[in-house]
């Protein structure tokens, strides 16, 4: 009787046991990468100060770097959209001799060192067909070799995205859409690349963020040309490189706020309510 | 009518060689065998989904062995309905008659009268996400037949849906069958489907088709 008591005293325990040392582990576990972001982010703030932001603002360097940056991560995000959509699908889609190979291919901008994919480009455009292209567009330590250094690196993460969206989407659809009429190109277009807005939105987000944070490549096939080539990731290395902390870290702060900006712009267009449910693009 | 010879087709390592059998017009055949035998790898091929290593598919005399889906006149209803998510009802019962470029004012009445028949004419501005089993399945079931198809294909049309669904459907395929008189072939592992619907019964066993006396 007495055991029985017990037996069912520790079963009502187990029926009614609370997930909540569960969801608190996962919390202080996943939480200390987010104390460390606040934390750095609380740090760069309490180094500067309006006044810092304002000086930095008003320098017409930062403004040519600030107008570059955001020229050349749009214009690197749209190209990297356009590759990445059409390679992202084939990969998708797809079986070929070659395949793996060309995953492989595909992985190294990702997991080389980025000063690394700087110097590829820089040789590669002293090679005879890099030079020919030279002689009609000047690319090294030019606007164009701002733009190419940052597509080469952030279109690999481009083409992932999309291959992992359209591995989501089911090829049914489209099967569907082949036998009420359609050419493969026509389901595509009209049922798959619209299922896949969201992936195409994720991709040009993450090409355009990691565009922006692009410095390696940049500075050994650009250089950092004030007025030139200077980007803001090159800003901050150009103040560090002259002792100028404080404008170091508010033009930090100015890329900061730029990424959060678009980051939030486009979770807001790309769902109305992702941003708030914390939903994926 | 669907006649096909010696039709011999791959899906990865798994093969179907030497099907044949003939579906006279307006007939209603279920295709039974176990999960796994082959049977929506014949339906790719009847819809030219799959490409097939040798023999002959015939569709109301003419051979449309090496046709582009597109040009066979095939409804296809997969089994997971494969709605397309970013058009509403409307639109995907209409995807087939724009794609022939009928005019806007024959789609909206040919949509109009088919969902009406269907049951879904209360859903024609939703999006398939939040539809239940049943709707989705008339949705499909009436994106394959807006284009007027020679043949119908289903796959496992009713798996999935309960009982009362299941008998709402029955009903539902036929007065489809005696409304457009249309060339079923229905695959299917549930005995009652053929029992509801068929008028022939064929059992797909071993890479092989046998009819069934129904």
């Amino acid at each position: 009787m007495t055991s029985s008591t017990a037996h069912s005293g520790s079963s009502r325990r187990l029926r009614t046991r609370s997930d909540t040392p569960f969801v608190i582990g996962l919390a202080l576990i996943g939480g200390v990468y987010v104390v460390l972001i606040v934390a750095m982010l609380v740090a760069d703030l309490s180094y500067t100060s309006p006044g810092h932001l304002m000086n930095a603002l008003r320098s017409e360097n930062i403004q040519y770097a600030i107008r570059l940056s955001l020229l050349s991560c749009s214009i690197t995000a749209l190209l990297c959209i356009w590759v990445g959509v059409p390679l992202g699908y084939l990969l998708s889609r797809y079986q070929f001799r070659g395949k793996g190979l060309l995953e492989a291919l595909l992985d190294i901008p990702i997991v080389l060192p980025p000063l690394v994919i700087g110097l590829s480009l820089l040789i590669l455009f002293q090679t005879a067909p890099g030079r020919w292209v030279e002689r009609y567009l000047p690319v090294t330590y030019a606007v164009p070799s701002v733009i190419l250094a940052q597509f080469a690196v952030a279109c690999a993460f481009a083409v992932q995205t999309m291959r992992v969206a359209f591995d989501q989407i089911s090829p049914r659809g489209e099967q569907v859409a082949r036998t009420l009429g359609c050419t493969r190109h026509q389901a595509f277009w009209r049922v798959t690349l619209p299922e896949a807005r969201r992936g195409v939105l994720t991709a040009g987000t993450l090409a355009w963020a990691r565009s922006l944070g692009e410095f390696g490549p940049i500075l050994v096939f650009s250089g950092a040309t004030r007025m030139k080539t200077e980007v803001l990731s090159t800003s901050v290395f150009l103040e560090l490189s002259v002792g100028a902390l404080e404008a170091a870290v508010a033009v930090s702060l100015l890329m900061i706020g730029a990424a959060v900006a678009v980051l939030v712009v486009v979770r807001w267009f790309g769902s109305g309510t992702s941003f708030h449910q914390g939903q994926p693009l | 009518m669907i006649r096909v010879e010696n039709m011999c087709v791959r899906a990865g390592a798994f093969r179907l060689s030497q099907l044949n059998f003939e579906l006279p017009e307006g007939s209603y055949a279920v295709l039974m065998g176990r999960t796994g035998c082959g049977k929506t790898t014949l339906l790719e091929a009847l819809c030219g989904l799959r490409q097939v290593e040798s023999g002959r598919i015939w569709l109301d005399g003419e051979d449309v062995t090496d046709w582009d889906p597109a040009w066979r006149g095939i409804g296809y209803v997969p089994q997971d309905r494969a709605l397309f998510q970013t058009m509403t009802v409307e639109a995907n019962l209409a995807f087939g008659l724009t794609l022939r470029k009928v005019p806007a004012a024959e789609i909206k009445e040919r949509v109009h009268s088919l969902s009406q028949w269907l049951g879904i004419e209360h859903l024609l501005h939703r999006r398939p996400q939040g539809l239940s089993g049943g709707e989705s399945q008339r949705v499909a079931l009436g994106r394959a037949l807006a284009i007027q198809p020679r043949i119908l294909c289903l796959d496992e049309p009713l798996s999935a849906l309960d009982e009362e669904t299941r008998s709402e459907m029955y009903e539902l395929l036929k007065t489809v069958r005696a409304r457009t008189k249309v060339t079923t072939l229905h695959v299917t592992h549930h005995p009652e489907d053929a029992q509801q619907l068929a008028d022939r019964v064929f059992r797909l066993e071993n890479g092989a088709i046998v009819e069934v006396e129904s």
